[in-house]
Formats: C-alpha cells, sequence, structure tokens
C-alpha cells in the first residue's frame, strides 16, 4: 500500500526539528525512515507530518571518549557494521548491527531511529542493554539522560515523552579482560530473529568471571537483561554457560505459539554467546581495544 | 502561530544524470515518483513494505529500498536507477553472467538484484574475494521466485572474477 496523505518537513537543525515536533503531537520524526515508512505504507502509522531529520550531519558523527564511544543518534547501521574504531571500541554493537535487515537496509537506518523504534526484536535495542549504554535525550523543555535499561518499556513504547528526541549514545568502551559474544537465529539472515542473545563477560586477572551481562531479543515486549551476580569469582566452564543459559531462557516469556521451540533457540543462543565471549577474553587481544 | 506545514513540495533530484525538478505530494514513495512520474518502471514494486528488495535504487551512491523512502526525502540527491548502471562498468559483466547462469526467469526481481549486486561488487567493505556464501548474505534482502537463487549466486560469482583469470570461485 501507498502512505495516508501526510506533511512533510526537513528542519536544518536538532533545535528546529524540537521545536517542530513540540508544536504537532501527531508528527512523527524520521531519521532512516526505514521503520516508520513501513509503518506508514502499511497504514500502521499515519502521523500528520514527518520531520525529516535524516540529514542533519551533527547527529551523524561518532567521537572515540576516555572511557566511552559516543555515537550520534543519526549514524547508520551500515556505519555501525563497517567502522573500524567503532569495531575496535564496541565490537558487541558493530557485530550486531550486522544481523538488521539487509545493505539497503542498514545503508539508511539509523541507531536513535532503533532505539526509538523499540522494536523487542531489533538488535540495537539489546546490544545497548548488555553493553550498558547511556541515551542523551532533548527536547525543547532541556536535556536530560536515559540508562538503557530504563529506555525500553514495552512493545515500540520507550521511555521518551512525545516532544523528546534521542540525540546521542554513550556507550562504555570495551576493556581487556573484557570479552563479548553475540547470536542471533532467524529462518534466513536479515530476519527477524527468532531469538538472539548477546553477551558482555568480564574476568579478573586471575581468569575468575567479575561481571556477567546477557540480554536477549524476541522473548518479551521489550530486550531483557540478565546478569548473574552468583557467577561473581567462579571460574568460567561450559557447565556454568549451560546453567546460566538454562536459567534465564526459563525466566522468558516469549509471545509465540511454540514457546518451548523459542526457549530452544534462546537458550542456545545464549550458551553459545557466552562461550564465544569467554573464547574472545582468553584470545591474544580478545579483550578488545589493546592500548 | 504557526503555519501548516506542506502537503505538497518542489523537490529538485539528479536521476541517472538528469538533474529533475517536480512538484510532488509529500506522502509519494520515491519508487512511485521514478515509475509514475518519470516513467522509469525498472524500478519495479513487490511487497511495498522493505522485503522483496525488487525497488532497490542507489540514492547517493548507496543501495536504498525505493518503496521505503518518500521522494521528497531525495531532494538535492543523487539517484541512479536500474536504467543508470551503464555507469558502472560491473554492470555490463554482471547482465552478461545473468544471462549465461540462468540468473533470471520471470525477470521481475532482476532490476533490484542487479543494483545489488553491482553496490556488492564495487563495496570496499565486502570481504574479497567474494564466496557463494557471502553473496548469499549480501543479497539476502532480494527476494526472486523462479530461479532458486544458484543461477544468480553463480552470475554474481562469474562476474566478480576479472576475465581471464581462473573460473568462477564456486565450486
Amino acid at each position: 500500500m501507498k502512505p495516508a496523505a501526510v506533511c512533510y518537513q526537513r528542519p536544518d537543525s536538532v533545535a528546529e526539528a524540537l521545536e517542530l515536533l513540540a508544536q504537532d503531537a501527531e508528527a512523527k520524526l524520521m531519521a532512516g525512515g526505514q521503520s516508520l515508512i513501513t509503518l506508514m505504507n502499511l497504514r500502521l502509522a499515519r502521523p500528520s507530518s514527518v520531520i525529516d531529520i535524516g540529514r542533519l550531519a551533527e547527529l551523524n558523527r561518532v567521537f572515540d571518549d576516555t572511557d566511552d564511544l559516543v555515537l550520534g543518534a543519526l549514524v547508520t547501521h551500515r556505519t555501525v557494521e563497517t567502522d573500524p574504531l567503532i569495531a575496535a571500541r564496541a565490537p558487541l554493537l558493530a557485530d550486531a548491527a550486522r544481523y538488521i535487515g539487509h545493505v539497503a537496509i542498514r545503508n539508511r537506518g539509523t541507531i536513535g531511529g532503533s532505539v526509538a523504534h523499540a522494536d523487542p526484536a531489533a538488535e540495537i535495542p539489546l546490544a545497548t542493554v548488555v553493553l550498558g549504554a547511556t541515551f542523551h535525550v532533548e527536547s525543547v523543555s532541556g536535556r536530560r539522560t536515559v540508562a538503557a535499561e530504563e529506555m525500553f518499556v514495552s512493545l515500540y513504547t520507550n521511555a521518551l515523552a512525545a516532544d523528546e528526541m534521542v540525540t546521542w549514545i554513550s556507550i562504555p568502551a570495551i576493556k581487556p579482560g573484557q570479552g563479548w559474544g553475540f547470536v542471533e537465529f532467524a529462518h534466513q539472515h536479515g530476519d527477524y530473529g527468532l531469538a538472539g542473545a548477546g553477551c558482555l563477560l568480564t574476568v579478573d586477572p586471575d581468569g575468575r568471571i567479575a561481571a556477567v551481562r546477557a540480554g536477549v531479543l524476541s522473548m518479551a515486549d521489550r530486550p531483557l537483561l540478565f546478569v548473574a551476580d552468583d557467577a561473581v569469582g567462579k571460574m568460567p566452564s561450559a557447565q556454568l554457560w549451560r546453567t546460566l543459559a538454562d536459567r534465564w531462557a526459563d525466566a522468558c516469556e516469549p509471545a509465540v505459539e511454540d514457546t518451548d521451540y523459542a526457549r530452544r533457540l534462546c537458550r542456545a543462543a545464549l550458551a553459545d554467546a557466552l562461550a564465544d565471549a569467554h573464547r574472545r577474553v582468553n584470545a591474544p587481544g580478545g579483550g578488545g581495544h589493546a592500548d | 502561530m504557526r503555519t501548516d506545514p506542506p502537503a505538497t513540495l518542489s523537490i529538485a533530484v539528479t536521476v541517472n544524470g538528469k538533474q529533475i525538478v517536480r512538484t510532488v505530494a509529500a506522502r509519494l514513495t520515491l519508487a512511485d515518483f521514478l515509475r509514475d512520474e518519470l516513467g522509469l518502471t525498472g524500478t519495479h514494486l513487490g511487497c511495498e513494505h522493505g522485503v522483496c528488495g525488487a525497488c532497490t535504487v542507489f540514492v547517493e551512491g548507496r543501495s536504498a529500498r525505493a518503496c521505503l523512502m518518500l521522494a521528497a526525502q531525495t531532494d538535492g540527491l543523487r539517484v541512479d536507477t536500474v536504467e543508470g548502471l551503464d555507469q558502472f562498468e560491473e554492470a555490463d559483466r554482471l547482465r552478461q553472467a545473468f544471462a549465461e547462469r540462468g540468473g533470471l526467469q520471470c525477470g521481475f526481481c532482476t532490476p533490484g538484484f542487479l543494483v545489488a549486486a553491482v553496490e556488492l561488487l564495487r563495496d570496499p567493505d565486502a570481504e574479497k574475494p567474494l564466496t557463494a556464501d557471502s553473496v548469499r548474505e549480501a543479497l539476502s534482502g532480494n527476494i526472486c521466485r523462479c530461479t532458486g537463487y544458484q543461477g544468480i549466486v553463480a552470475a554474481v560469482l562469474d562476474a566478480a572474477t576479472p576475465a581471464g583469470s581462473a573460473d568462477s570461485a564456486e565450486s
């Protein structure tokens, strides 16, 4: 189908975009449009106006801060996938981006747009939750930050007010002693993930676990985060990964007909992601950014 | 007091090297603009929600779904369709290889495959040499209901192999 009648505006700055957004509660920001125009074509979304922020170059930039990688909301998935700096500093995010749709989608889709869309099957929300990212959010009334864990509320629903927009995303850069894993299962590459897991493992110099964070997609109305405090101090092992994967998959409530199948896929994705994370800690230089 | 935002607007787009100025409805997709306003019907419309890949075109040199863009978004930009692929030397090799390998039957999906394949062959970020697996992953966003993809993958691998060197990488 075709979009319903709509108006179109293309502001020249973030400030102007926020003004336009504040003036019309039925208007929608459009970054790459890869989710919004799909919904408009299907007439599931009928905004009064699209505010095209896709060309705001100020938000299409990447900064390498001391502890964080700071990404503008308009950085495309394709840039996340291919940029060497992002791969070195946030390898989990870069790898997750490979699974987003197809090249033509990733060329236009943006990380800020994915966060705004808040699809529970989406890779970027999952990666930001696992990595403990912070979103910088602006409106005409001011700025605030929202932790990734607080951002995703429910199906296609995030913690933003109607007049707010994501502008920047701070992602803690990977540190020595950390390893990561990302595993997704879909009918074919680029399709919606039936199950997927991201994991960030931190080990002490003596090889014991200092922290385990993992998240899963398509298993609830939002990306789910799991933290294994009881694994801290233990030695990594395949048995431990299986135990954690079992526990976390059992805690999922996938909204599909065959929940047993979904949980089995989830369990496999978690166990594989945990093992990959451990392998990458051990691999030479696998702790990520070499100082 | 604010003024109502426009539901129609004037856009200037460079399509296949030609400067086009038109007044369009804001709701008009790029695909419908190309087909209905400019008569460039090589851009095919299958699903109209970004799944099938038949409407793939280049926007500013990067592949994009013409059904997932508004014509208004291309104001001031460069758009190249399947009709404009001759500017890329890879296009001729691809067409030849598609014909030789049986990379099409009905041809509906072919324009999208050609645009995606031209991008793949020219992509500095794609790992070379291409393999059957990497071609399948790169073209996973284009659906063909006739060929079973074997001929398409073989054709892209053929076109990726410079003439005169060993046979295609696919065993």
